[in-house]
């Protein structure tokens, strides 16, 4: 991941202090030579070219950067790329196959769950970790799950309906 | 937005991450769960040369009780962590009710409370807690370990009185001598936000009779606000509407608020006094062990 600094010939030229961390994406392993102050969503966007994640606020208000951490739903501006070292990251574009979406996006269009789709994918990883954690949650149990994202087209209804949806989806197709 | 450049390391050990805070002095700052640091990073409201980041050393992420009741909470433990604890639910009522009403989930996942502490935001919630309770912060430094009560730990709006290689490595919380009961209560404009008002009661009941109690306030001055005259006026005697009225009046006297966009003074001294009546009205005494 490289950041271009302008060359002045001085000692911050020869001083960028890089790291080198292993992690896996969406399962696939990566290594890559990080500068310690590079943030987590910007390796996504940047370095990854997962451009799915998006930046919304930048500061750690708005949950659009939303990412699952080991499973755990977390705001990616609001880590250092450098402590993915070791851990496994999944993004929105993890979520669908080849020849499928996930539930989750396919609850998004049946429910019409997003206008202008930049809060979508926070919405989705964050709803996500709640759904593996909590295969039958309720709706105040969704609510709360997408309490620290901010939708500002919507007004929540129909993205807690297309999470409610992806629920019952998913137990149906683990019922059968 | 991107912080400053710094020197970033991880170590595997506490006295390795302090050797490196000793050698970084002031310019170094410790990571935990980084939800306010990150941000003030990349507002360059700080700009550190030397981040150590303490996610990887061992066996600090616990929140345990000691057979007496004392409750330690880890440096690593993350407000979610105590946000699904039985272990509170049962036995620490003031901080069942802050733990969810820290930020919000997706911070709560890797926030932590002892990090919160050391921000010493002076709109932090934990802060206001953990004076209620009367409970402390351990610093562990180069000279070995001390022991220093949330009052004096916060020095100022996000200053402590931990030395530069110092880390606080968990937060303390003493045993009750009676029946724990109380509550946390935050006024804040949507999930997430900062609180206009919050306010943290915690009382140790002995039959009718409150034992102790501490009463702090969140977001009504330049800092974490103890309200001990309005504790004093609970102490030693039966909850009645008359103590809890003169409690609530002399928390909101306490209060030093100020008019901003999250509402004005006479509005945050009312809602002081209004989540002071209502925590010591909704008191039911929770027992402090099962045993």
């Amino acid at each position: 991941m490289t950041i271009v600094y302008e060359d002045r010939g001085d000692e911050a030229a020869t001083e960028i202090p890089a790291r080198r961390i292993r992690f896996t994406v969406n399962g696939a392993k990566k290594v890559a030579e990080v500068e310690p102050r590079l943030l987590l969503s910007h390796l996504i966007r940047r370095g990854l070219g997962l451009t799915g994640t998006h930046m919304g606020c930048d500061t750690t208000n708005c949950g659009a950067c939303t990412v699952l951490v080991d499973g755990q739903a977390v705001k990616s501006c609001t880590m250092l790329a450098v402590q993915a070292d070791g851990h496994e990251i999944s993004t929105v574009e993890g979520l669908a196959t080849a020849s499928e979406l996930h539930p989750l996006q396919e609850g998004f269009k049946e429910e019409h769950g997003l206008q202008c789709g930049f809060c979508t994918p926070g919405m989705m990883m964050a709803a996500k970790a709640l759904l593996d954690a909590n295969p039958d949650p309720t709706e105040e149990d969704v609510r709360w799950a997408l309490s620290g994202n901010l939708c500002r087209c919507t007004g929540y209804q129909n993205i807690v309906k297309s999470v409610l949806w992806a629920a019952a989806k998913l137990r149906s197709g683990a019922a059968s | 937005m991107y912080p400053s450049r710094f020197r970033y390391e991880a170590p595997r050990s506490l006295g390795e991450a302090i050797g490196l805070l000793h050698e970084g002095g002031d310019d170094a700052k410790v990571l935990a769960g980084g939800q306010s640091l990150v941000p003030l990073l990349k507002l360059r409201f700080a700009s550190p040369e030397l981040i150590v980041d303490i996610n990887n050393l061992p066996g600090l992420g616990y929140h345990r009780a000691d057979q007496d009741g004392t409750l330690h909470i880890g440096a690593l433990c993350r407000h979610a962590d105590l946000e699904r604890s039985d272990l509170l639910k049962s036995t620490q009522p003031t901080m069942a009710a802050a733990a969810p009403v820290i930020a919000d989930p997706i911070v709560r996942n890797r926030g932590t409370l002892v990090g919160s502490l050391c921000h010493a935001d002076p709109q932090g919630d934990w802060a206001s807690v953990v004076l209620a309770l009367g409970g402390s912060v351990v610093a562990q430094g180069p000279g070995g370990r001390r022991s220093i009560p949330a009052a004096d730990f916060v020095t100022g709006p996000f200053e402590n009185a931990l030395e530069p290689d110092e880390i606080a490595v968990e937060a303390v919380i003493p045993a009750a001598a009676g029946a724990r009961a109380g509550g946390y209560l935050k006024l804040e404009r949507r999930v997430g936000d900062f609180a206009t008002v919050g306010v943290a009661v915690a009382l140790e009941l002995s039959g009718d009779a409150v034992s102790r109690a501490g009463i702090a306030l969140t977001g009504v001055g330049g800092s974490t606000i103890a309200a001990t005259e309005a504790a004093d006026a609970l102490t030693g005697r039966p909850l009645t509407a008359g103590s809890i009225g003169e409690a609530a009046g002399l928390a909101a006297q306490a209060a030093r608020p100020r008019t901003d966009h999250r509402g004005s003074a006479e509005y945050k001294r009312h809602m002081v006094r209004t989540f002071v009546e209502r925590i010591l009205s909704r008191v039911e005494p929770t027992a402090e062990r099962a045993a």
